[in-house]
Parts: C-alpha cells; sequence; structure tokens
C-alpha cells in the first residue's frame, strides 16, 4: 500500500515536471539553460545568506553564552578558559572575514550582461601575505596551547590526594589511597562479586584504602590525582566543570590531576548556577520529573555500550573540615570485608 | 613517455576491436570502461548515502524528541529494534556506527573518488582510458560486494557493528560488551577489508594514469588541479588503507582466535579473559594512521573539483595555481605525521601529544592558502552561478568554518575540555563531511553532462542547494555550543540525568533542520534519475571550459577522442585572458607567438 503510493507519487511529480517543461518549451524559452536572470538571483540569495548566517550565529551565541563553558570550578580550569576564549576569539574573526568576503563577492561579482573577468593568475606578494601572517598567528597560538599543556600534564605534587577511578559497565567506583598515600594492589584476576575492583588484600597498603559507590567527596583547595582503570573496555573520565578528562583503558593506568577552586554548596549560591537550575527545573516540572539541584558529575565519554549515556556519578566538592568529617565516616574496604 | 605510442597503440587495437556490438553485460555490469564504472561507483554510493542518511533521520528522532513514538522507527527498524517506535540503544548506537562508516567510507572515499576520479583522470589528461581497465572493473566490484556484506550486516541477529565508525576494541572485540561486536562486527570488519582492496586497486591505477598516460603537453604543471587532486588522494590511500587492514586483521585475530593484540586484564560476563599484554591504544594509533590521511583522501578531491569549478564559472584563472598544488602536497604531507591528535587524552605521553599540536596547527597554513586562493579567484569574476557553483562556494564556507574549530581541536589543552564531545562532532562535520558532500554534489552537477549526456533541471538543483546548505549549518552549527556546554558524544539520550535538560531545545532545532534537509535530498535523487532519461541534451562544452574533457565527442565512445588524442599547449585556467576573442582557451588550442603559458608562473 505504501509502496503503492510512493510510486504513484514519483510518477505525479514526473509528470508535472513534464508538463511544466512543455510549457516553458512552448513559450520557447530555454528552460534548463541558466541565464543572467539567475546569475543575478543567486547572487542575492548568496548575499542574503550571509546575512543570515551571521545573525544565525549571534543569536546562537546570545541564546547559548551562559550555557556554553559552564563555570569553571577548578584552579587551570580558569586559565584554561581564558585561552579557550582568546582561540575562540581569533577563529570567530577569521570565520566572520573569510564567509563575508565569499559570500560578498559572489554576490558582487554575479555575471552582467556586459561583464567580464579580470585575468589574475597569481601574484606573489599576496601570497606571501597569507602564508606568513597565518604561520605567525598559529606560533602564538602553539606556543600558548603548549604552555598550558605543560601546566595540565606535569606530575602531580607528592601531597595530592590519590584516588582510584575504575570504570566498569556502567559504573563508576572510588577508591582512596587511605591515610598511606598509597593504593594497594589490585589484579583483573581476583574479581569476584565481593571484590568488585580485584584488590591485592595480601597487600598491607590495601588495608586502609577505602572504596565508594554513587559520590566521590573531595576537598576544594586541595590538589587531586586520579589514576584511572577499566575492567572491561574503554571507559573516559569527564568532568566538565574542572575541565579535565581522562581515558580509563583496560590493561594500564591513567591519571590526571586538577585543584578544585569551588564548592558544591558555594555553586549551588551562584547566580548563574541558580538560574541554569531554574531553567532546568522549569523543563523538568512541565515533564513532570523531579526538580533538580545542582552537582558537579563525573561522566563516562567514552563510547562503551548500550548504557553509556547514563554512566556517571556525583562528585561533592567539600570544605576540607567537611571533607575530613565525611572521610572519617568511612570504613576501609577490609574492614567491611 | 617512451612506452605512450605504445600503449596508445594497443588501446587504438583494443578500440578497433570493440566495434562489434557488445552485450549489455559487458556493457554496463562487468564494464572495464571508466565512464561506466564512474557511473557505477556514483549509482551505487548515491544508494549507500541514502541509507546512510536515513539512519542519521532515525537517530535525529531519538535525539530531538528522546522516548517519544514514531511510527516511522518502528516501520524501518521494525519490532526487535524499534519496539513501539522507540530505538533500542543498542540499536541506536547501531545506527550512528554504520552511519559513520557508509558515510565516511562508500560514499565520500569510494563513492567520490570512484566515480571522478575515473570519470575525469583519463578525460582530463587525454588518455583512452586507466591504465588497466580490468583492474579498474575490479575495483568496483570490490566496492560493490564490500557494499553488500556491510548493509548485510543490518538483516543478522545481533544487529549491525555499534562500536562507534572506529571500533575501538575492546568494545568492538568482546560480544560480551555489546551485542553488535558479534557476526555483526566480524562483517564490518570483511566489508571493511574488501573495500581496503578495492580502493587500493583503484588507487594505484589512477596513480600509473596519471604518471604514465598523460597526452602530449600535457606536463605536470599542466594539469587540472582536479587532477593534482585525485593523485595526491590516491598516493595517500595507497600508503595509508594497508595499514588499516593490518589493524583491521589483528582485531579479527583478537576476535576469532584468541590472540592478545589489543586485549589485556579484561574481567567482563563475570569472568577474567585469558588474553593479557596487548594494548587497546595500539589499535588507536594504526586506525589513526589511516584514519586521518583518511580525511584528506574525502577532502582533497572536493577541494580539486572546488578549484576547476570555481575557475570556469567564475571564468577566471585559478588564482595561485602553483601555490594550490603546493597546499595539496603539504596538506597530503603532513596529514600522515598528524594522527595523534585523536588520541591527546588516551594515556599518550604528553611530550607525544605536544609534537603532534605542533604538526596539526601547521595544516592550518596550506589550507588558509587554499581559502584565500578561491576567494581571491571569486574576485573581479564573471560568476555564472550553475548549480554546481553554488555548492563549490558552500564548499569554500564550510571548509573555512569547519576548519576554524579545528584549531581548538588540535590544541591539546583545549582538546581536553572538548573531546569527544558534539564540539567535534559539528567540526567534522562541518570540515570533512560537508565540505567533501557539497564538492560530490558541485561535481555531478558539473560533469552530468559528461556522464550521462544530458543536463540536470536547474531550478530543482537551486532549490535541493538552497535547503541543503541552510540545513546543513543549521544542523552542525549549533553543535559548537552543545560541546563547549559538556555534552557527550554518542548519548542515546542527554536526558538520563538533569545536567543537559536545559539545551534539549537545541536538539530540537537540529533535528528539525536534518529532517528537512534529508527530505531535500529527494530532490536530488528524483532530478538525478530524471535527468539521466529525459534531462535536457547537453552541447558538448556546455560550461566553456578549457579541459580536454570537454573535447570529446557527446556520446559515449570506448576510447574518448574518435580520432587522434588532443594534444595540449598550454595550462587549463586561460580564461578571460586579455586579448583573446572568447573568455575561454581550450588547452588544445596552441600558444600564440610571444603568448606566456601558465598565467606567467
Amino acid at each position: 500500500m505504501i509502496y503503492a503510493a510512493i510510486v504513484l507519487l514519483i510518477i505525479a511529480v514526473a509528470q508535472l515536471v513534464r508538463v511544466f517543461e512543455l510549457a516553458s518549451e512552448l513559450k520557447g524559452e530555454k528552460s534548463n539553460e541558466v541565464t543572467y536572470k539567475d546569475h543575478r538571483n543567486q547572487g542575492r540569495m548568496m548575499f542574503a545568506f550571509l546575512i543570515a548566517f551571521m545573525l544565525f550565529f549571534v543569536w546562537q551565541v546570545v541564546k547559548y553564552k551562559d550555557a556554553i563553558l559552564p563555570v569553571a570550578a577548578s584552579v587551570h580550569g580558569k586559565d584554561l578558559d581564558w585561552l579557550m576564549w582568546f582561540n575562540m576569539g581569533l577563529i570567530t574573526i577569521v570565520f566572520v572575514v573569510i564567509n563575508f568576503l565569499l559570500f560578498y563577492f559572489s554576490y558582487k561579482y554575479y555575471s552582467r550582461p556586459d561583464s567580464q573577468a579580470t585575468y589574475l593568475p597569481h601574484n606573489n606578494k599576496l601570497e606571501l601575505i597569507w602564508t606568513v601572517v597565518p604561520a605567525i598567528v598559529l606560533a602564538v597560538i602553539i606556543i600558548l596551547g603548549l604552555k598550558m599543556w605543560n601546566t595540565i600534564t606535569e606530575p602531580a605534587s607528592k601531597d595530592a590526594i590519590v584516588i582510584q577511578l575504575y570504570a566498569k559497565q556502567f559504573d563508576w567506583t572510588a577508591r582512596y589511597a587511605g591515610k598511606d598515600s598509597t593504593l594497594g594492589h589490585s589484579n583483573f584476576k581476583l574479581i569476584d562479586g565481593a571484590n568488585a575492583l580485584g584488590i591485592d588484600t595480601l597487600d598491607p597498603h590495601s588495608m586502609d584504602d577505602i572504596v565508594v559507590h554513587g559520590e566521590l567527596h573531595i576537598p576544594v583547595g586541595r590538589q587531586v590525582e586520579f589514576k584511572i582503570n577499566s575492567r572491561d573496555v574503554i571507559h573516559s573520565a569527564f568532568m566538565p566543570h574542572f575541565r579535565i578528562q581522562m581515558n580509563a583503558v583496560p590493561g594500564m593506568t591513567t591519571s590526571m590531576h586538577m585543584t578544585p577552586s569551588i564548592t558544591t554548596e558555594e555553586m549551588r549560591k551562584r547566580p548563574e548556577v541558580i538560574a541554569q537550575v531554574k531553567m532546568i527545573n522549569e523543563i523538568r516540572a512541565k515533564k513532570g520529573e523531579d526538580p533538580y539541584e545542582f552537582n558537579f558529575l563525573l561522566l563516562c565519554n567514552k563510547i562503551c555500550g548500550a548504557s553509556h549515556s547514563n554512566m556517571q556519578m556525583n562528585v561533592v566538592v567539600d570544605t576540607p573540615e567537611q571533607y575530613e568529617a565525611w572521610l572519617a565516616k568511612q570504613k576501609p574496604f577490609l574492614a567491611k570485608k | 613517455m617512451d612506452n605512450h605510442g605504445h600503449t596508445e597503440h594497443a588501446l587504438e587495437h583494443a578500440h578497433a576491436d570493440h566495434h562489434h556490438e557488445e552485450s549489455f553485460i559487458t556493457k554496463y555490469i562487468f564494464s572495464m570502461d571508466h565512464k561506466v564504472i564512474a557511473r557505477q561507483f556514483l549509482i551505487t554510493a548515491v544508494f549507500m548515502a541514502l541509507v546512510g542518511m536515513v539512519m542519521s533521520t532515525l537517530f535525529r528522532l531519538q535525539l530531538g524528541w528522546p522516548g517519544q513514538k514514531f511510527w516511522l522507527i518502528e516501520f524501518l527498524l521494525g519490532d526487535k529494534w524499534g519496539k513501539d517506535g522507540i530505538v533500542d540503544p543498542n540499536m541506536y548506537l547501531a545506527l550512528v556506527t554504520i552511519h559513520g562508516t557508509i558515510m565516511v567510507f562508500f560514499l565520500l572515499t569510494g563513492g567520490l573518488s570512484g566515480t571522478f576520479s575515473n570519470l575525469l583522470i583519463p578525460y582530463q589528461v587525454g588518455a583512452r582510458d586507466m591504465a588497466s581497465g580490468f583492474l579498474n572493473m575490479l575495483s568496483f566490484w570490490f566496492f560493490f560486494v564490500s557494499s553488500v556484506v556491510m548493509l548485510s550486516s543490518l538483516f543478522i541477529e545481533g544487529g549491525p557493528a555499534s562500536a562507534g565508525w572506529t571500533v575501538y576494541p575492546p568494545l568492538s572485540a568482546l560480544p560480551q560488551a555489546i551485542p553488535g561486536s558479534g557476526l555483526g562486527m566480524t562483517l564490518w570488519l570483511v566489508s571493511i577489508t574488501l573495500f581496503v582492496i578495492s580502493a587500493l586497486l583503484g588507487g594505484l591505477n589512477y596513480i600509473i594514469t596519471i604518471f604514465n598516460l598523460r597526452t602530449k603537453g600535457m606536463s605536470m604543471t599542466r594539469m587540472p588541479l582536479t587532477v593534482w587532486a585525485f593523485l595526491v588522494t590516491a598516493i595517500l590511500g595507497v600508503l595509508s588503507f594497508p595499514v588499516l587492514v593490518s589493524a583491521v586483521v589483528l582485531l579479527l585475530m583478537d576476535r576469532s582466535f584468541g590472540t592478545s593484540f589489543y586485549l589485556s586484564d579484561i574481567y567482563i560476563g563475570g569472568q577474567a579473559l585469558e588474553q593479557s599484554g596487548g594494548s587497546p591504544i595500539l589499535y588507536q594509533h594504526l586506525f589513526w594512521f589511516l584514519g586521518h590521511p583518511e580525511v584528506y583522501i574525502v577532502l582533497l578531491p572536493a577541494l580539486g573539483i572546488a578549484s576547476e569549478v570555481i575557475s570556469t564559472n567564475a571564468r577566471k584563472p585559478i588564482f595561485g595555481y602553483r601555490a594550490m598544488i603546493g597546499s595539496i602536497l603539504a596538506i597530503g604531507f603532513l596529514s600522515f605525521i598528524v594522527w595523534g591528535h585523536h588520541m591527546f587524552i588516551t594515556g599518550m605521553n604528553p611530550f607525544l601529544g605536544s609534537v603532534f599540536v605542533f604538526t596539526t596547527l601547521l595544516i592550518a597554513i596550506p589550507s588558509a592558502v587554499k581559502a584565500f586562493n578561491y576567494i581571491t579567484t571569486l574576485w573581479k569574476g564573471n560568476i555564472k552561478f550553475t548549480p554546481a557553483m553554488l555548492f563549490a562556494i558552500g564548499l569554500v564556507s564550510t571548509f573555512v568554518t569547519g576548519g576554524v574549530t579545528g584549531i581548538i581541536l588540535a590544541d591539546s589543552a583545549l582538546d581536553v575540555p572538548v573531546h569527544d564531545t558534539y564540539f567535534v562532532v559539528g567540526h567534522f562535520h562541518i570540515v570533512m563531511g560537508l565540505s567533501a558532500v557539497l564538492g560530490m554534489f558541485a561535481g555531478v552537477y558539473h560533469w552530468f553532462p559528461k556522464l550521462f549526456l544530458r543536463h540536470m533541471n536547474k531550478k530543482m538543483g537551486y532549490l535541493h542547494f538552497w535547503l541543503t546548505f541552510i540545513c546543513a549549518y543549521g544542523v552542525f552549527f549549533p553543535m559548537h555550543f552543545l560541546g563547549l556546554a559538556g555534552v557527550p558524544r554518542r548519548y542515546y539520550t542527554n536526558s538520563a540525568f538533569p545536567m543537559f535538560d536545559h539545551l534539549v531545545n537545541i536538539n530540537v532545532m537540529i533535528s528539525t533542520f536534518a529532517i528537512i534537509g534529508a527530505l531535500a535530498q529527494f530532490i536530488f535523487v528524483f532530478n538525478f534519475f530524471y535527468s539521466i532519461f529525459r534531462g535536457t541534451k547537453s552541447e558538448k562544452n556546455p560550461w566553456h571550459g578549457n579541459t580536454l574533457e570537454w573535447t570529446t565527442p557527446m556520446a559515449h565512445t570506448h576510447g574518448n577522442w574518435p580520432g587522434a588524442l588532443p594534444v595540449v599547449y598550454r595550462w587549463p585556467y586561460d580564461y578571460s585572458k586579455p586579448g583573446k576573442q572568447l573568455d575561454y582557451v581550450p588547452q588544445t588550442v596552441p600558444l600564440e607567438e610571444g603568448e606566456v603559458d601558465g598565467g606567467g608562473h
């Protein structure tokens, strides 16, 4: 039935096109030849598109400026955002200027009955300019970028809190190194129902390790080093607010570090966060869903299977006192056993 | 070029042999004629592209209106994958995987190079056919079988491959991890291996034809930029595709024969696997060693087509011909030493990351040269807005708009917060996907008279362009904002948790544009097939071009030129040259006394 309808529709359209063609042939037009009228119309369309495109761009920037790059809540995050905006500024200039020239020239030089093109095969001076200028700009971009990269990737300080992030389909588990600041050994062959991380219980460093599900606590103002592992497929530990991300790769340990600069409580009181939460809750209320309260999140950002889109963990940034109090309540993994 | 006369003789001989009536099968099915093979590639690719496009519509429905029921989803995916009109999460991942695979490999590699390298290389260098018609035929049939294998994986029990188009192990290696990594993944690997064979046979043929079968006077610096682009593309493919095969074969071994090239320390499905010592990162290095040149394998032919279309329709020589060749070569070379920028956050040594930052950002320089040269070509031109010209100008726009965001992603520090988010999806769809698709459309509209001896309908062409172009930006531009807000790609839904709920409107807008854009492609499909049979007949040189293909008769004669091969006297860009009666001077017109060739380079 549907197929028959589609076939009939195609035949109908084909006949319609044929009728139009015959009609224009009768009028003595070569309907399919590109004419000066077409050059003019399409040239004007180019200009109209330029305007519309730029308006669309500005409209999006205005509408989404608060949503993009949410408040950076780590020490390096602020510097990284500055660099991001600097680069964004540069590329916006290039984007606007080149698109303007492209569509404006397309409009300005559309073919008229008496127009002629200028024979201009090359110009070494011009070509030198647009080789050298981008090269200089890129040199600046590279230098600033690599400086930032070195800050992000330098080894973590010795007194950083060490936390293992352990990924599996489809959740995260955190393990704190405990008083000795050293994670006990683990081995995937030791994994069983009660020991999901395969922690080596014979290693003395394991004695005080603390295993946490569901929610991860870290203190503000102290460097945290994450040691990241996976036991099945590749996952990626992504914390958008802290501007850090690192893959979790089975068979190897990766790491990343950062110093949180704003506590969860403080975030919830920031006007931009309040505005955003209000917006989200309005949408949720319409759908009849529970209200939302701001939380930092650890997301999985490498395709890992059916529930990839729902593999996250709350991250709570405490004041140092709150953190110590929370930590004191946690029982070491072996004690739990 | 000693063997040139010899080859020509052989071909003349073959030509004479072909005067007897060919059967339908040798003429249209197992043909060795480059023009027929080009048409075969094109039509196969159009079909594959439609499949890929419908897939994108399905997952855009899910992303725009998560959890809502759509008749189309149930109709196309059936009760198993689209129960009650909602896409199954595993099927969602399968759709994005196969959409990517089809678009990158089957449309923009096989389809684009297969169509235009085949059609234009012999025509534009003045050869009677490809160096080896037989290998050329094999190349198409490997492509065809590979397409069939890929499509067949849609109809099996566990569903098609669903680990993303990059199929990173261990997800792609372990059926326990995702259902698509069962038979579906095996078929994917077989299909891609066949595809690479096709690409290699084609690529070697293109290179040999360009080096050996150029007609008299067609020096390397008199070749149209299309041919230069096809040449560098073919070289990139021949050097990088074999590495993909090795990656694929090792993955096949890990999956089927218990080796551990990519696997180690894995506990899944309640048991610890035996494999140890492998590294999933090794796969990524091998994959992206092809994967990045692949971006340029997709892009360069489109840029070549744009050079030709823009110059012809602006009635001006392409600005900076030698700089354009230089930038094609530079881009081709650099594309081999930048693959690590896909892997900044895999745990790769940060110093190695720094090196890749440097090499990657260097590519911006030849790319900028190309963009400025296109714009200067338009400046003070006499622009004829054929549908092809619109698409070519659209390509320059997307090349720049998508290219500049690459500067962010190439910068390892800035990559961290946007890696694997929609920022990346927006970036590569605009710079690679759109540019190459728009270039391919430009090529189809421009050379349709050479492919099918007729014109496509211009009004439908204009409508098709504007709808496509506007919707394309409408789909991919807002994705940058999603990405900067931190929304990860390949999420079945962004509303499994509330963090991104306020961004749901962007997804509604994107999906709406996507659906309109997809519908607009049916204008093209209709125009395409209608014009093959009923389009207005074309004259010999409808766009007043200079290149050799426009000197061939308007018939599909075997051997391209009925008499002797044309002789070339000048570069292909003498448009609006002062002192000439017409605003174009074909390459076969001898230089006048004292006339300088090549625009005085």
